[in-house]
């Protein structure tokens, strides 16, 4: 069975949620400490979503430089398939194992709403049970969610199919491109604002869309 | 610096900070000075009160312990204008064996089944959320939160009942936003969904908003933890944050005097939370309970140390023995007297043995909480605390936390009261043609408090922990506790502060019954009950008279509808100048569902299925918010109360849950079978198509109690027409669902995106200008 690892950060929120999709999506979901220098050998990891360290200084910043992190980074560049989600995606920026930043919303807001996404890139290690182009609907929540980057850095993303998901109907916070996820080059690490982790049941979620993000990685792990 | 530093006035801090040695206001200077003048009605202490406390100590108190005593016997610390009242929810509480721990303690624990437990308590912040709304209201998160904490429990979900001015009032702009901030960014933070609540404007709050909020923990039976310090030997420990000068004065000062021009100047006083701190707190909190490291524990909150120690001390065997100078500093030129009254928010007071302090520590260093051992359990019987070794404090702790004045209060009828019950609607023109009726629609629909406050609940995380079953706009709040079996709960906070104004004794009723509606309406067993009692000055008479019948009102309530309160608030002391608000008792009704997936959503989504009104529909517009939207008026009485008719709803309301009979169900309330109606409708994206025997304006906007409109699955049909026949709830079937608008035969039609239109785009409208 594939194990998939969940990071647990001071302050990580959505740690449990990931944990459940795991395990919903046929996985075997691996609870990871912040401070620990194992990765216990996953298979995959997720950088769940909250706010780590209370989101002092910037949004990811310090969780960036976690003992675990400085195991992780070599780990993805080596092609261990990490999801990072919201505050994951954050971290994950300030570790430069993705692009860009996250800054605050446009709106100025805490935006919490069940949100349009359509999966651009059905590539990556996180979205392949997706067909390219579907539309899905998962919640969003964040205070940090807006995606910027250098116009340079914003055409290579676009050239190269790197953005993995981008917002349908409305931008809830303001990001370039309606950029909801993006993926690096080779397609192992990827980052999303929005909660899959939060839409794999219907008695919890608006729908069960989020959980091909999670079948995506257990079934590749199974066929890998 | 504050309030406080005049307790002393000879005394100032040294330049290091440590204001020790001879001029330190201990035991002894306090005996060789007996006639020293002390601040106590600065502190809000009344001649009788402080004669009493040098009767108790047989001397005068020295200023730390004048500081215990000050923030002890404050009204929001001791219930001594509300004792007397409060007690009836006890004497008269119904027979059951849902209550694991009753009222007193923390917060009350009610067992939800399947060795599970739940606790559940709401609070008030409203003095420091309009002085600073967001860390008002950020800080009165944290507080409830804490609360739940120290019971043993896991906190699971926030809800909040907000009031505020008008509006479209200009402070409203300010406080609204603020307040909505300051709950996002401390319950965001801390990982917990906010499942429900209200946000209701009136003129009357325009100066004095109520921010209530609420919080649920869950437990399993045996994991359950009180606040007793016992065990001679055993070591006080205070971790969490640092103690630092915030909100010192809060309790006694914020809290407890009448709103005026210098409120503003308070500003100082209102603590500033650090939701950060909280989750770590909250995280290392259960790790320390599941280790079975913790004796006793209490939180800080109100009246911060003074509370904590005089609390367990006073809920223990023994006595305690605490070295303030021990307490880690944020500001190091704090005095021993600002030590006891300081506010600092995410701090938490344990009781341990002394084998497991070496563990203890350990768990808080995990989580880089800080934690330090401030003193001991004794067997003296009494609290004594040093100062550099000076002996400070030395008193029986019971005497401060719980036996402090107790006062009954002069009471009576405000004066306008007759004739604010003889100016009844009856005068008020109602809509008299098609087209009338079609803009009452529309304006209730689009009124503030009606209007949709998607606002306000999109700037909450209602899906963090993955069990949110239901949340606002919903009926009520539905929370899963047990994946496996589906056990879960319901949760719904409502108040009526015109109705309460109309006639208190049935305003508390009216508000226990919307609740109780709510939760039923889920689908869910209403269980038990608790409260936040809004109301303003009890030294005027007519608030006090108020506040009598409205506890006498909720606990006759209570009994009849057979679900005990397990604990509640009072905060008094809400007006502006000798302006009241109307009194604004918000309760919170507790519902267990054996499994959520048996709930009820509100939507009317199934095209085709038959629209069935419950209850029964009488010339009601007391109080409405009909009166209150088209001619700002209030007065007459307020809806008939029919508990027994309320219990009937219910019943069949959670039977037809558990059988699957209902595709949607919604409570009729505020705006009545219309407004229902509209909510249902749009929640759906379905239109709904009526039909109304007799006047179409009451059918239609009256607010006549224990109704609700359901949608029948059609294979449901006869079973559902039996069960209600058999509660003796009368029904009639009053359309269907379909089609793209809301219509009423004879009547009108407006297409469902003008209803969105008008019901969404008012409260954008009025806050983000």
């Amino acid at each position: 069975m594939a194990r998939v690892g969940v990071i647990t950060f001071p302050g990580s929120l959505d740690d449990r949620d990931a944990q459940r999709a795991v395990r919903i999506a046929g996985g075997e979901p691996v609870a990871l400490w912040h401070a620990s220098t194992s990765l216990e050998g996953v298979d995959a990891v997720v950088l769940p979503g909250g706010f780590s360290y209370g989101d002092y200084l910037r949004a990811g910043a310090i969780a960036r430089f976690a003992p675990l992190m400085e195991e992780l980074i070599p780990a993805a560049k080596a092609g261990l398939p990490v999801l990072g989600i919201c505050n994951g995606f954050q971290v994950l920026a300030e570790a430069h194992l993705l692009p860009g930043a996250l800054m605050p919303n446009a709106s100025g807001h805490f935006v919490c709403r069940d949100q349009r996404l359509r999966i651009e890139n059905a590539e990556t290690a996180w979205t392949s049970e997706f067909g390219a182009g579907q539309e899905i609907v998962v919640p969003l929540k964040n205070m940090d969610g807006r995606f910027t980057a250098s116009a340079e850095t914003i055409a290579e993303l676009e050239a190269e199919g790197r953005v993995i998901a981008r917002y349908v109907d409305v931008n809830p916070n303001g990001s370039i491109n309606d950029i909801a996820g993006v993926t690096n080059e080779a397609g192992n690490v990827v980052g999303l604002m929005p909660h899959p982790e939060h839409a794999v049941e219907s008695l919890t979620g608006p729908t069960t869309d989020g959980l091909g993000f999670f079948t995506s990685i257990v079934k590749g792990l199974i066929n890998a | 610096m504050s309030e406080v530093s005049e307790l002393n006035p000879e005394l100032s801090p040294e330049p290091n900070g440590v204001a020790s040695g001879p001029r330190t206001d201990g035991v002894a200077r306090a005996r060789a000075t007996p006639d020293h003048p002390q601040p106590y009605k600065e502190l809000g202490m009344n001649d009788e009160e402080y004669g009493r406390v040098r009767d108790i100590l047989g001397r005068r108190p020295t200023a730390s312990e004048l500081a215990i005593y000050s923030v002890m016997w404050s009204e929001h610390c001791s219930y001594k204008s509300s004792k007397i009242y409060l007690r009836q929810f006890g004497e008269k509480a119904p027979k059951t064996d849902a209550l694991l721990v009753g009222m007193g303690e923390n917060a009350g624990v009610v067992d939800v089944g399947q060795g599970w437990a739940v606790t559940f308590k709401v609070e008030s912040h409203n003095h420091p959320s309009f002085v600073e709304p967001y860390q008002g209201a950020a800080t009165g998160v944290g507080g409830i939160v804490r609360d739940i904490i120290s019971m043993g429990a896991r906190p699971v979900a926030v809800m909040d009942s907000l009031r505020l001015g008008a509006a479209d009032a200009p402070d409203t702009r300010r406080v609204l936003p603020g307040v909505v901030s300051g709950i996002g960014g401390y319950g965001n933070s801390l990982g917990l969904p906010n499942v429900g609540g209200e946000t209701v404007f009136d003129p009357c709050y325009q100066d004095n908003p109520l921010v209530n909020a609420l919080c649920i923990g869950v437990l399993r039976h045996e994991d359950i933890h009180r606040a007793s310090a016992s065990g001679t030997g055993n070591k006080v420990i205070l971790y969490g944050a640092y103690t630092g000068p915030d909100g010192i004065g809060g309790a006694s000062v914020l809290a407890s005097a009448t709103f005026d021009e210098e409120s503003q100047a308070k500003r100082p006083s209102v603590q500033v939370g650090d939701p950060f701190m909280e989750k770590l707190l909250i995280e290392c909190s259960l790790d320390l309970f599941k280790a079975g490291l913790v004796e006793g524990i209490q939180d800080l909150g109100a009246a911060g140390v003074s509370c904590a120690t005089t609390e367990l001390a006073a809920g223990g065997s023994g006595g305690m023995a605490v070295r303030l100078d021990a307490v880690p500093l944020r500001d190091p030129n704090l005095l021993p007297e600002e030590i006891l009254m300081s506010e600092s928010q995410e701090r938490m007071m344990a009781v341990v043995t002394p084998e497991n302090v070496e563990a203890f520590m350990a768990v808080c260093a995990k989580y880089e909480v800080p934690a330090t051992v401030i003193g001991e359990v004794t067997d003296t019987g009494r609290l004594v605390m040093t100062w550099h070794d000076e002996v400070i404090v030395d008193i029986p702790p019971r005497t401060a936390a719980h036996d402090g004045p107790v006062y009954e209060r002069p009471v009576a009828v405000p004066a306008d009261q007759a004739a604010l019950q003889a100016d009844t609607p009856a005068r008020l023109p109602r809509p008299s043609n098609r087209d009338e009726l079609r803009k009452t629609v529309l304006w209730l629909a689009g009124s503030p408090n009606l209007a949709a406050k998607d606002w306000v609940t999109s700037q909450y995380d209602r899906y963090v922990l993955g069990n949110t079953v239901l949340a606002q706009p919903e009926n009520a709040g539905v929370i899963r506790l047990d994946d496996e079996s589906g056990l879960g709960v319901a949760l719904s906070l409502d108040g009526n502060g015109r109705y309460t104004r109309l006639d208190p004794y049935a305003g508390a009723q009216l508000a226990l019954s919307e609740a109780y509606r709510n939760v039923a309406a889920t689908g869910a067993q209403p269980l038990a009950v608790t409260n936040c009692l809004n109301f303003g000055s009890p030294e005027d008479p007519g608030v006090m008279w108020q506040f009598a019948r409205a506890t006498e009102g909720l606990a006759d309530a209570c009994l009849m509808l057979g679900i005990p309160v397990t604990g509640g608030n009072v905060s008094f002391y809400n007006q502006t100048g000798d302006v009241p608000i109307n009194p604004t008792p918000v309760i919170g009704v507790l519902g267990v569902h054996a499994d959520v997936r048996r709930r009820t959503a509100m939507a009317f989504a199934a095209e085709g299925h038959k629209l069935v009104l419950l209850g029964t529909t009488y010339d009601e517009f007391g109080g409405s918010e009909w009166a209150h939207v088209l001619y700002g008026h209030l007065g007459g009485t307020p809806p008939q109360v029919n508990l027994p008719a309320e219990a009937a709803l219910g019943s069949v309301l959670v039977t037809s849950a558990q059988e699957g009979l209902l595709s949607g169900a919604h409570d009729i309330s505020d705006g009545g079978l219309s407004q229902a109606l509209v909510e249902a409708s749009l929640r759906g994206g379905l239109g709904v198509r009526v039909a109304l025997q007799g006047d179409p304006f009451v059918e239609l906007f009256s607010e006549s109690v224990a109704r609700a409109v359901v949608a029948v699955r059609p294979e449901a049909e006869a079973r559902f027409v039996d069960i209600c026949a058999q509660a003796g709830v009368p029904i009639s079937t009053i359309g269907v669902v379909g089609g793209d608008s809301y219509t009423v035969d004879g009547a009108f039609t407006i297409p469902l995106h003008e209803l969105r239109e008008a019901h969404t785009r008012t409260i954008p409208a009025l806050m983000d200008q």
